[in-house]
């Protein structure tokens, strides 16, 4: 395709879009106004539930469906990551690293890494009752760890990541969260008080469920980076 | 929140990411891009939405420019 054809298919594309984005934001309620019947719902079926956090009522109680979808999309992004990034047959994959760490670096690494880590089980944990939940929760986590590397080098990562645990669970916790959508669990737990740590029904044991799919599959998809990055070298 | 913090909130956004698009080389952008994602962050708590800057300071901040850094450090061998 040459550059002028090219140049006309993007502007016939973004003229299109441009007349239906200035249409779509034309139908849209007025920037800031208190007319919200889908948030009037959604707080009182969350309330119904005990669950203050209104939007991790929505991920698991009223759309667990787009969540598993969600989960789906992570874990096909993580399985492309491992296919695209495997070694090639003529790279070994070296035990050692040679990267000496700055010291200073190390340093906040070795205060950040217990404190980060804390923060990703207090967000997990407290899904249902404070902003987070699943997903931040498992994120933080997984980045928490890999201070382990700015701090011990990529060495302490490798020891203290057994990788092949974190694919376990990245895929278990994935399948559980399917099975539990195909035999249709609904919030069946007693709702508890709300804003109680045992509350909110089986809202606080999804939360976990996901943390622990997100945190293992971004710990993998990062290991096949790093591996890339830092651990491979030709025969 | 009052109007002039979302503005104000808005034009950092704005400024911040010209600066990622001004950018040239990819491992000084990785650095920009999580810069930005902070300030993406603010955008989210300024507009009521705490759950939406967890989430974008934990990939937008950390996980995202971390990869950027991988890659170049990988290409550039």
């Amino acid at each position: 395709m040459s550059r002028r054809t090219r140049t006309a298919v993007f502007g016939a594309g973004a003229a299109v879009l441009a007349v239906l984005f200035a249409l779509a934001v034309a139908g849209l309620p007025p920037f800031g106004n208190g007319d919200h019947p889908y948030r009037d719902l959604a707080i009182a079926a969350a309330l119904r539930q005990a669950t203050p956090n209104v939007v991790s009522s929505l991920t698991f109680d009223l759309r667990g469906l787009d969540t598993l979808g969600e989960e789906m999309i992570l874990l096909g992004s993580v399985v492309g990551a491992v296919a695209l990034l495997r070694p090639r047959r003529d790279e070994t994959v070296r035990n050692r690293s040679r990267t000496e760490n700055n010291q200073s670096v190390a340093l906040v690494a070795y205060v950040f890494l217990p404190l980060t880590l804390l923060i990703g089980f207090d967000l997990l944990v407290h899904g249902h009752l404070t902003p987070g939940g699943g997903f931040q929760g498992g994120v933080v986590l997984a980045t928490g760890l890999h201070l382990l590397y700015l701090s011990g080098g990529y060495d302490a990562l490798r020891r203290l990541r057994p990788l092949a645990w974190y694919e376990w669970v990245e895929g278990l916790t994935t399948a559980a969260f399917a099975a539990a959508g195909l035999i249709g669990v609904r919030n069946f737990l007693p709702h508890g008080t709300i804003q109680q740590l045992f509350s909110a029904g089986t809202v606080p044991i999804l939360n976990i469920l996901i943390g622990f799919a997100v945190g293992a599959g971004a710990v993998v998809l990062l290991a096949q980076f790093l591996t890339q990055a830092i651990a491979l070298e030709d025969d | 929140m009052s109007a002039a913090l979302i503005v104000v909130a808005l034009l950092l956004v704005a400024v911040a990411g010209t600066a990622v698009v001004a950018t040239g080389d990819p491992a000084r952008q990785a650095v920009t891009l999580s810069a930005y994602g902070v300030v993406l962050a603010l955008l989210f708590l300024v507009l009521q939405a705490p759950d939406v800057a967890l989430s974008q300071i934990a990939v937008g901040t950390a996980l995202v420019p971390l990869m950027v850094m991988l890659t170049v450090r990988k290409t550039e061998k």
